[in-house]
């Protein structure tokens, strides 16, 4: 699944892609992005979103793991039998389900954020050293590259998290090696590009040294194309650790992460469908939110698709 | 002309399959694919359902619906007075099934009987390795080679065991899934092929149905074996449908798609109960579900430690939570299903309040203990996890602190038989052959310590009860003893007893003679289906 | 060409390498024990284990392990189940036939229904009906397929009734296979009825599985249809009054065509990748659902024999399409 999002930024279009004059400020960048209103629309979402995540505790008044008896599989208010205290009903073991998605969306963010933290990291210095080393280097990192490339993404995940036990910071880590390989590869090919160019010469000639010239020198010119791969590996992840948690390999019950919610939902599906069809839901409108943002940086970030 | 030939081919299956499409057919909803079909080979109740439930026969069977023991391929046996030679009077002219993969030449004789138990300790059989890896877990675990002395051919229809001592359990163990009967002469002819590893694809044995084809994890086809000795089933053919999600096998059952279903969630019972075109049959699981203490690890050394623990945990809430009502609360280590169940044994009552000034009186505050949950669901424990909680919000209402731990399911296995282990542990168990030694002496003897008995508990008294009915033939003597051990059970309370799972059997109005097995095997002899 | 060819399968030959140590190694590290998940609740007496791990040839240092795998992945022999006993490679040819059955009537939708989608976008860009695709699109594109899978039962299966809920084919219906695939097969049986079984079978995994395909060919086309239609040929054409229909049916659609079929290519792996959550919904019998399912039981030599076999799968369609690819365009021959 994760694999799809290379699509969007080839290494090669972004190489082609990457400014070459330095990055004309934020109020161009912000006239492109809000003209796209998908993207404002997209990002309105994610702050709702966020604020929830964060000010869960204030925003109601039930727990997301305490179990009441009293009030098992209640349905939501707008259907009948339902209570306004449970907005969207409650699960099986009486847990209001509004809440435990409030809490899971907090699971889901900082999956995302800790996911695409680890693999921008991890792959900006790779690809930085296989870019501008080339050589052997080059060769053995982009071969074990193609390595991780050569399994599908899931089911390298699902097995490392097999291998490392499951749980959601397991989960976490395994998500992150299978996205890393894009982040390589794409900072790879913009340093390329970049290397050569008079201004990197330039830097050299005045006696810049190697990490100066990596990090302050050329880093910056390739920031576009890799802010908008993260964007898409920030849904990408919520995607993955949802599935994962949804094949039982994810966060474990009773954290209210939506993919262990609907694993949990499953069998009460004949019965109770509120318990599937919300955190799914949830799941749906946060990668959609975070995928219109996406599109609206590729957008704005990225001067050839401007055009079109 | 051969694409003609292979067309006219082609169009005689299709008239013979359309001639068969009138057959009365019963589809099977099933839990999962079987591991194969060799039922000596494995352990679980899968595979058991699909190869020696259907397609073979053993010297004794257990009468259906019960745990007691009548005659199969044995027609009669004899015990000798020391109860270590057990002399078995063969069926005449039992035929093994006929199948386009195998025509049988000769009925059934002792050499049969003799292989299919000689394969599976004689290292030198050639059959005793035939597929890589393969071991014979129930033999050894119910203990085999070292109870088996020889077995003998006495004449072509009398065979006789030899025993190194005399075992109580022994005749009901013969009923078990690994004591299944193979016909030699479809063995020899595998082997002079080389086609050794057939065995454990294409089974071959002289049970009500016959095997007709396996699709991978998708459908198992049997056809009822016309030369059946107990005479040929109602039903033609016979389907197991393998559906892993219960969910889904619910859906499929009130669609029609099949007609009868083994284990449902327990959240869709009151449901499938509603429909009316179906029926759901239940009973008591032949298993129980237990929290083992540590005894060898203060303090819970102490029995009153541990029954004041028992007392502050309401078992109703978690039969209720975890099984919405498809249990019952267990108070003996037996399930009630099972002969010589103590009914006057009396539960440690729920009552937090009683418990904490137990626990006050044997000296014990601030306690800390840890619960081992199960990362996996059981029949007898659906959600161990889920149980732990309560047990973990029960317990601290009386101060104690629980922490709960778990572990991958072999690890937990593993670690849970430590002695040294840390915290009482959630664990279960299925009985094999519903003989309460399977339950008394494997999980609670002095001999399983490090072993089965997770608590870890030996108490001469018990084990002195215990190990005296196992020699003794008699079963009215034997019933004495066990009840008595209950009682001492109770009283040191090495185990907080859980619960016993109701086993629910949803199936279209349709299907009639089906019955619920107590050690739970689901079988399909003597089932038919209306048109 | 040739050389192009060779250099390409001397990339692939260090990949299936690392790809077996990783499959190997990865296996190795699982915690837990499988020899003791054979007898279940029982415990298994410490000397048995030592005997069975030897038997196995699990108690082997790892190098001598890892060398006798890769002398039998050579000659083809992928493994043996621990639980089940019979080779991987016979499980995997049995259930591979359903997987692949149902990826390429997964593609086929996608194609089908992405490549008109993105071209109508882009031609009438920026208009509601390029919105409404796109929007679409994108709401496909973020589908959290697993629920989407349980939505479409619980609606067409459970409320409406009309598809059945899981399973390839109603077991009413028997035929030995021939080819694997249930469509063909159940036409070749020339029972009435079992072609449409098959049918309705298919219909709702293929909808999930053909989501996320669907939705990025749509997209890409449209990217590719619009970058194609600014060009200067095209312009020079519609200049010279040719018509519309012309325009983007012969020469737009089939110079946008060369990225949009290396993204099916990719989409390919993708859906192998997909297929693990699909089949676990539908209880489809093929080679995701065998996958979860031996992680699940610690069937160590089946997940590491069916990772080998499924990514060796992956690197030969990315082969296939590089070549194409190749063929297609001398330029990256280089």
């Amino acid at each position: 699944m994760s694999s799809v999002e290379t699509k969007s930024v080839s290494p090669a279009a972004a190489a082609a892609a990457t400014p070459s004059a330095p990055p004309s400020g934020f109020a161009e960048f912000w006239f492109y992005f809000s003209s796209n209103r998908g993207a404002v629309l997209g990002l309105g979402i994610f702050v709702i979103i966020l604020l929830m995540a964060i000010f869960a505790p204030l925003l109601t008044s039930h727990d997301p793991i305490i179990q009441n008896r009293d009030v098992l599989l209640l349905p939501p208010v707008f259907a009948e039998g339902g209570r306004a205290e449970y907005l969207l009903g409650t699960d099986p073991v009486g847990r209001d389900i509004l809440t435990r998605l409030m809490y899971g969306a907090r699971f889901s963010l900082f999956v995302g954020l800790i996911v695409v933290t680890l693999s921008v990291v991890a792959g900006v210095l790779i690809g930085l050293v296989a870019g501008f080393f080339r050589g052997t280097t080059d060769t053995i990192i982009m071969r074990l590259m193609d390595i991780i490339l050569a399994f599908p993404s899931l089911l390298l995940a699902l097995v490392l998290v097999a291998v490392l036990g499951p749980g959601l910071v397991n989960a976490m880590i395994a998500i992150a090696l299978v996205n890393l390989p894009h982040f390589v590869r794409l900072t790879r090919a913009s340093v390329m590009t970049e290397r050569n160019k008079d201004y990197v010469i330039g830097s050299q000639v005045a006696g810049a040294g190697t990490l100066r010239i990596m990090f302050v020198t050329i880093l910056p010119n390739c920031l576009a194309p890799l802010i908008v791969q993260a964007t898409l590996a920030f849904s990408a992840a919520i995607l993955d650790a949802a599935a994962l948690g949804f094949l039982g390999m994810g966060a474990q019950p009773p954290t209210p992460e939506w993919g262990t919610m609907l694993a949990e939902a499953r069998e009460f599906i004949q019965r109770a469908w509120w318990v599937v069809t919300f955190p799914g839901l949830a799941i749906l409108i946060t990668v959609l939110a975070i995928n219109l943002m996406g599109d609206g940086l590729r957008d704005a970030l990225d001067p050839k698709l401007k055009r079109s | 002309m051969k694409k003609l030939s292979t067309l006219l081919a082609a169009t005689a299956v299709v008239t013979l399959m359309a001639g068969s499409a009138w057959s009365k057919t019963l589809v099977y909803c099933s839990e999962g694919s079987p591991e194969g079909f060799d039922s000596a080979l494995y352990t679980a109740g899968t595979t058991f359902d699909a190869s020696s439930r259907t397609v073979y026969n053993r010297l004794v069977e257990f009468k259906k619906g019960s745990t007691e023991i009548e005659p199969g391929l044995a027609a009669s046996w004899e015990m000798s007075a020391d109860g270590t030679q057990y002399t078995f009077k063969l069926r005449p002219g039992v035929k093994f099934q006929t199948t386009d993969f195998f025509t049988p030449t000769r009925e059934l004789n002792a050499d049969d009987v003799i292989f299919s138990f000689e394969r599976q300790y004689k290292a030198d059989n050639p059959w005793n390795k035939y597929v890589a890896g393969a071991t014979y877990e129930y033999f050894s675990g119910m203990g085999f080679p070292e109870l088996i002395k020889s077995i003998e051919k006495v004449d072509d229809l009398t065979v006789k065991f030899v025993l190194n001592k005399s075992e109580a359990p022994f005749l009901a163990n013969l009923g078990m899934d690994f004591a299944s009967i193979y016909s030699k002469e479809y063995a020899d002819k595998l082997q002079a092929d080389g086609k050794m590893e057939m065995m454990n694809q294409q089974p071959l044995g002289t049970g009500p149905y016959t095997f007709v084809a396996y699709q991978a994890d998708a459908a198992i086809r049997y056809k009822a074996n016309p030369d059946y000795w107990g005479g040929k089933q109602k039903i033609d053919d016979l389907v197991f449908a393998i559906t892993t999600d219960a969910a889904v096998r619910a859906q499929k059952l009130k669609a029609g798609e099949c007609h009868i279903m083994p284990y449902p969630n327990a959240a869709d019972v009151s449901e499938l109960q509603k429909d009316e075109t179906l029926t759901v049959l239940k009973e008591e699981g032949l298993n129980v579900s237990y929290l083992a203490y540590n005894t060898l690890v203060a303090p819970f050394d102490k029995p009153e430690v541990r029954k004041a623990l028992n007392m502050a945990v309401n078992k109703q809430a978690i039969v209720d939570a975890v099984f919405q009502g498809a249990a019952t609360v267990a108070k003996n280590p037996i399930p009630p299903t099972m002969w010589s169940y103590n009914d006057a044994v009396e539960d440690d009552k729920y009552d937090p309040e009683a418990a904490k000034k137990a626990l006050e009186a044997a000296g014990v505050s601030n306690l800390k203990m840890k619960i081992w949950a199960m990362p996996v669901s059981r029949p007898y424990m659906l959600n161990a996890r889920r149980a732990a909680e309560l047990m973990q919000a029960d317990l601290a209402k009386i101060g104690v602190e629980v922490e709960i731990v778990s572990y991958e399911w072999a690890e937990y296995l593993k670690l849970s038989s430590d002695k040294a282990r840390d915290g009482a542990v959630i664990l279960g168990w299925t009985g094999d052959n519903g003989d309460p030694d399977n339950f008394l002496d494997t999980l609670l003897g002095c001999t399983a310590v490090g072993g089965n008995n997770r608590a870890q508990w030996c108490n001469k008294e018990f084990d002195d009860l215990v190990k005296k009915a196992k020699l003794t033939p008699d079963q009215a003597e034997r019933t004495k003893l066990y009840q008595q051990a209950q009682l001492v059970f109770k009283k040191e309370a090495p185990w907080n007893t859980i619960d016993h799972s109701l086993v629910f059997m949803p199936m279209n109005k349709k299907v009639s003679g089906y019955v619920q097995d107590p050690l739970g095997i689901h079988r399909f002899d003597g089932v038919d289906i209306a048109e | 060409m040739l050389r192009f060819i060779f250099g390409r399968l001397a990339v692939l030959i260090p990949t299936f390498i690392g790809v077996s140590i990783i499959a190997f190694s990865f296996i190795r590290l699982l915690p837990g024990d499988p020899v003791m998940l054979l007898s279940g609740e029982r415990v298994m007496a410490p000397e048995r284990h030592a005997q069975i791990m030897a038997e196995l040839g699990l108690d082997r240092p790892m190098y001598v392990q890892y060398f006798d795998y890769l002398t039998g992945l050579l000659q083809g022999d992928f493994g043996r189940s621990i639980i089940s006993k019979r080779p991987v490679i016979d499980d995997f040819m049995t259930l591979f036939p359903a997987t692949m059955e149902l990826a390429i009537c997964a593609i086929i939708l996608a194609v089908c229904l992405g490549i008109p989608a993105g071209v109508v976008a882009a031609v009438k860009r920026g208009t509601w009906l390029d919105q409404t695709i796109m929007g679409t699109a994108l709401v496909g594109y973020s589908m959290p397929i697993f629920w989407w899978g349980l939505l479409l039962i619980i609606f067409f299966s459970g409320t409406l009734g009309w598809t059945p809920v899981s399973g390839r084919i109603s077991f009413l219906y028997f035929f030995p296979p021939v080819t694997g695939f249930m469509l063909i097969d159940s036409l070749l049986s020339g029972q009435k009825g079992a072609f449409g079984s098959a049918v309705s079978h298919m219909i709702l995994p293929t909808i999930v599985l053909a989501t996320i395909p669907l939705a990025v060919i749509a997209r890409q086309t449209r990217s590719a249809m619009l970058e194609v239609l600014s060009e200067d040929y095209v312009r020079t054409a519609r200049s010279k009054g040719m018509s519309p229909f012309r325009i983007i049916g012969v020469h737009a659609l089939r110079n946008a065509m060369i990225p949009v079929i290396t993204t099916i290519g990719l989409q390919i792996g993708v859906l192998l990748g997909g297929a693990i959550l699909t089949e676990s919904i539908f209880s489809w019998p093929g080679i995701g659902k065998w996958m979860v399912d031996s992680v699940f039981k610690r069937d160590y030599a089946v997940v590491q024999g069916g990772l080998m076999m499924i990514t060796l799968v992956i690197m030969f369609v990315n082969l296939i399409v590089d070549l194409l690819y190749g063929w297609a365009n001398p330029r990256i021959r280089r």
